[in-house]
């Protein structure tokens, strides 16, 4: 058996860029699925790379056939098989040519059956491939396909142009809606040829390369950044971003950078306007001088080996130019109404048809903010009253003609025009950070009364959908309530603001739905403590089972499970806690134990003696931890219990025969487990 | 240099070079060219189909009084349907491009992802907009759903921004400094048209007016549709004035895109205002459909064929 390359070349027309890694990771994943289920998985590797108009799949060391391999048939029974004199039966003549053998090579199996073996020839990978890769090539998950031929034929994210499939040179082939696999692809649409034969991997990545194409992204990804640093002039340097890298990296086939420059004028325009217009809208990168300013220069990555007659630069300014002239007309418009003077116009703006206006939304907004504010504590009569002027600005920004181009930037738009129009840093801060943060790498409000502000806004859309009944289901959250809770959750955790769950829930107004609402912000606080901070689903329940509302606490005793978990004595006592907790279960219930006393006289000398003992000396150290919020310490001592525990739950039977002394050690149990289940329930946790 | 009727009429004779029927400007307002029963109803059923027409293109909340350089109430596009699409469709588009003289070895093209959707007309399509050295010069779309109804047959829809175009052949930064021919320049031809329309549709547009404007020709055409679905005869279905009801889906749609820049649709009434348009345009595709059925259903030669 020979081990060879195959390759896998599927030509499309410019798929979306930021689609593509995805792409790849689906490809490889489903080849290698697909020719693990053929048996030739073993020895494969298998590498992928892509162009916005070819995904191409590479694996060394791919079988040329299965490996044959014996196959054994049962026939029928022995007796029924040979007659009286040892002949064989037509019974076994038919077994034995049914399975391809002769009657003399079958055998007895040990339950009194024929057994016929056979061997089985592999197939050729070739054979197998052509097969199965229509399949893998059509299963790549993407987020929206589409299809091309009409509404019965195959779906896939844009249009299947070529096909090139090679099993050590030899063409695999097959087809997906008309297109044939062979051995040829195309170059660059414009500079390259538009057939090219391929042997081979190598080949293939020489012959693109001179039909200009380069076809790893990394080296699409090196050349942009050499030549955007090169296209600059001295003293000016790119303003690193790296989804824009991306971005290109997956836009071009052959790029090039080419720089541009402004009229420098421009650059009295807020730089986040400049760069939301050269980035989002135009793809351009920003350029900053040495002392990180941003300076009247861009740099543009074209899909072209380059711009002798400066054409291409020219073009880039001149869209530019008029994007810079749009901003700076919505610029001086804006400033001929103050935020202040906009607060009427936020009337005939409708927040949600039932919410009323942003108006109606501002003014709740306010209100939430004293509310929050007092709850959380430490802000000044002053500082309440910044946060309620950023709140009555935050949303003017809608009615201006900046917003209405760049839908992106309302929020900053509102925090930039308070300063220039003369509102406090702390106000204007306040408003430019009011919808942050949008997600767990986002930076939060800056300062108390810029978080105050946007969780008083997250908190009323919240409060005010709830109340409606609107609430999210499964991916259907047009109003990102989701992301609002969560916004929330991050800033009271990570701002440590102090907010509990039940006042924010409060507070929200949510009617009926408090509850509801109380619920969802727990999911979200889930959410962040598995999927940001990375604790175990049963730690996160044994957190939350002690105590679930303040989710700065929440988080510390989630931290310290974390650290003690892996401890010798934690899994074993969280064990024994869970027996405990059966027992009382069964016993009635912990409840009725609640303001019983124990009585020591009635307790057994020896092992639940000592547990007692142990236990009355560890409590006031554990409650001493626990009041300085030293949770790691405090489960340590809590730990040291396992050997008391252990020695008492083998010497001991807890459900004595004579009642008082069962009632009695069913109380002391229900104390300890009280006391030592609060800052996490251990019957919560799964040992391995 | 080209001017912009050369630009217009050169791109014209390439597509009839391949093809297409050079339609007129439909005479009925519109957003877009899509809107057009060459493309809205074409696109329907399974016939193949190649047309290219320039469309005035009126959207209304676009006006800037003309006196911004970049922005029309109403612009021209030149809208060709391809159906079904080719298989070197992408490659007859750039023909199309360097067919005006555009070297494409010498300038930046890209096609970026951009999926177009019309909610009023229930059609979306997947596709990119063409950008040509950083300007977005043409929309590129394979339709797959129009009037609600998924396509049997895609087309490929190119719709060319004549303006953008030809600002960027001429080289000049204003839509306004255009050469439309060697007298006359953009301006000159459609200056007061911007600017009129701008005052009326953002200034003097009467709002209960344009209410009922709005409200009768909705009521004439579900009156249509209604009738149509009520018959039962094949012979009177065949020659039914559908078209005339879909004119009527577009009045009601220009009408709200007027109320609109009038600012006089809240944006809970918008929601609500694009469903009732879209309920006229998805009822009319079916009964199109349900009409053009009815035609083969009895033309001799489709049944001698079948």
């Amino acid at each position: 058996m020979k081990s060879q390359e195959f390759l896998l070349e599927i030509g499309a027309e410019e798929i979306p860029h930021w689609m593509i890694p995805g792409a790849l990771r689906d490809l490889e994943r489903g080849f290698l699925a697909a020719l693990e289920d053929a048996n030739l998985c073993q020895g494969v590797e298998a590498a992928s790379e892509a162009t916005p108009r070819r995904l191409v799949l590479v694996a060394n060391g791919v079988a040329d056939r299965q490996a044959d391999r014996e196959e054994t048939l049962k026939g029928p029974p022995r007796r029924v098989a040979f007659d009286a004199e040892g002949k064989p039966t037509k019974a076994a003549q038919g077994f034995a040519k049914r399975a391809g053998v002769g009657v003399e090579n079958l055998e007895a199996g040990g339950d009194g059956r024929l057994l016929a073996k056979r061997l089985v020839k592999g197939r050729s990978t070739s054979e197998i491939l052509a097969e199965v890769l229509p399949a893998v090539i059509l299963g790549i998950h993407f987020p929206k396909t589409m299809y091309w031929r009409g509404k019965s034929g195959a779906r896939f994210i844009r249009p299947i142009r070529s096909l090139l499939a090679l099993l050590n040179g030899e063409v695999v082939s097959f087809e997906i809606e008309r297109v044939r696999s062979g051995n040829r692809t195309f170059g660059h649409r414009r500079l390259g040829s538009e057939e090219i034969t391929v042997s081979d991997a190598e080949s293939l990545r020489e012959q693109l390369r001179a039909g200009f194409v380069i076809l790893s992204p990394d080296e699409r990804r090196q050349r942009i950044e050499r030549e955007a640093a090169a296209a600059l002039p001295a003293g000016k340097r790119v303003r690193p971003n790296p989804d824009l890298l991306e971005t290109l990296v997956y836009l071009t086939e052959y790029p090039t950078a080419i720089a541009g420059a402004f009229d420098a004028g421009y650059l009295e325009l807020p730089p986040e306007i400049l760069e939301t217009v050269m980035l989002h809208h135009q793809k351009y990168f920003a350029v900053e001088d040495e002392d990180g300013k941003l300076a009247a220069h861009f740099v543009a990555v074209a899909n072209l080996d380059g711009d002798p007659d400066g054409v291409i630069r020219q073009g880039h300014e001149r869209v530019l130019r008029a994007r810079f002239s749009d901003a700076q007309f919505f610029w001086e418009t804006d400033q001929k109404k103050l935020l202040g003077e906009r607060v009427e116009d936020l009337k005939l703006v409708t927040f949600q048809a039932r919410l009323g206006s942003y108006h109606d939304k501002m003014l709740r907004n306010q209100e939430l903010v004293v509310g929050l504010a007092e709850a959380a504590g430490g802000l000044s009569s002053e500082e309440v009253e910044q946060a309620q002027r950023a709140a009555e600005l935050a949303k003017c920004d809608l009615t201006t003609e900046m917003v209405g181009e760049f839908p992106e930037l309302q929020g900053i738009i509102g925090g930039i025009y308070a300063d220039v129009q003369g509102e406090s840093n702390e106000v204007a801060n306040a408003i430019y950070d009011h919808y942050k943060p949008e997600g767990a790498h986002e930076s939060l409000p800056r300062g108390r009364i810029g978080q105050i502000a946007a969780v008083a806004d997250k908190l009323d859309t919240l409060g005010g959908l709830f109340r409606l009944g609107m609430i999210p289901s499964g991916s259907k959250d047009p109003f990102a309530l989701r992301r609002a809770a969560y916004g929330i959750i991050l800033i009271v955790v990570r701002g440590e603001l102090p907010l509990t769950i039940n006042t924010l829930s409060s507070l929200a107004d949510a009617g009926d739905n408090t509850a509801g609402l109380r619920e969802f912000f727990l999911e979200r606080l889930r959410h962040f403590l598995r999927e940001e901070r990375g604790f175990k689903y049963d730690e996160i329940n044994a957190v939350l089972a002690a105590a679930d509302d303040d989710p700065r606490d929440v988080v510390a005793r989630c931290e310290a499970i974390a650290k003690v978990r892996p401890t010798e004595n934690f899994e074993p006592l969280a064990v024994s806690f869970k027996r405990i907790k059966n027992i009382l279960r069964q016993a009635g219930g912990i409840e009725q134990f609640d303001g019983k006393l124990v009585d020591e006289s009635l307790l057994e000398s020896g092992s639940e003696a000592e547990l007692f003992r142990t236990f009355e000396e560890l409590r006031p150290r554990v409650a001493e931890h626990k009041g300085r919020g030293d949770y790691v310490s405090a489960l340590a001592v809590i730990a040291s219990l396992r050997p008391p525990v252990d020695l008492f739950f083998d010497e001991v039977l807890v459900m004595a025969k004579e009642e008082g002394v069962r009632q009695n050690r069913l109380t002391f149990l229900a104390q300890l487990l009280r006391e030592f289940s609060t800052i996490a329930d251990f019957a919560e946790i799964v040992s391995a | 240099m080209q001017t912009f009727q050369e630009i217009v009429s050169n791109l014209k004779s390439y597509w009839a070079e391949n093809g297409c029927v050079i339609q007129e400007p439909f005479d009925v307002e519109v957003g877009a060219g899509t809107m057009c029963p060459e493309t809205f109803l074409r696109v329907l059923g399974a016939d193949p189909y190649r047309v290219a027409y320039v469309q005035p293109s009126r959207r209304p909340a676009d006006g800037r009084y003309g006196e911004n350089p970049n922005r029309l109430y109403k612009h021209m596009q030149l809208q060709v349907i391809l159906k079904p699409a080719p298989d070197d469709v992408v490659e007859l588009y750039l023909k199309s491009l360097e067919a005006i003289g555009i070297d494409l070895r010498r300038h930046d093209l890209k096609l970026e992802e951009d999926n177009w959707e019309s909610p009023t007309l229930g059609a979306w399509g997947i596709g990119w907009q063409v950008m040509l050295d950083g300007l977005e010069v043409t929309q590129f779309t394979y339709f797959q759903q129009c009037g609600g109804i998924d396509l049997e047959v895609v087309p490929a829809e190119l719709t060319y921004g004549l303006e953008r175009l030809t600002a960027f052949l001429q080289n000049v930064d204003s839509i306004y400094d255009i050469k439309w021919n060697e007298d006359w320049d953009y301006r000159h031809v459609r200056f007061q048209d911007e600017q009129q329309y701008s005052v009326y549709n953002f200034e003097k547009a009467d709002v209960s007016t344009v209410w009922q404007e709005f409200d009768l020709h909705e009521g004439e055409c579900q009156r249509l549709l209604d009738e149509y679905r009520s018959l039962e005869n094949s012979s009177e279905k065949r020659r039914f004035p559908l078209l005339a009801a879909y004119d009527r889906v577009l009045k009601c749609s220009h009408l709200f895109n007027t109320l609109a820049a009038r600012g006089a649709i809240s944006v809970t009434e918008r929601v609500a205002v694009i469903a009732r348009v879209r309920k006229l345009a998805v009822g009319l595709a079916q009964s199109w459909m349900d009409q053009q059925a009815t035609l083969k259903s009895e033309d001799p030669a489709e049944v001698a064929g079948q």
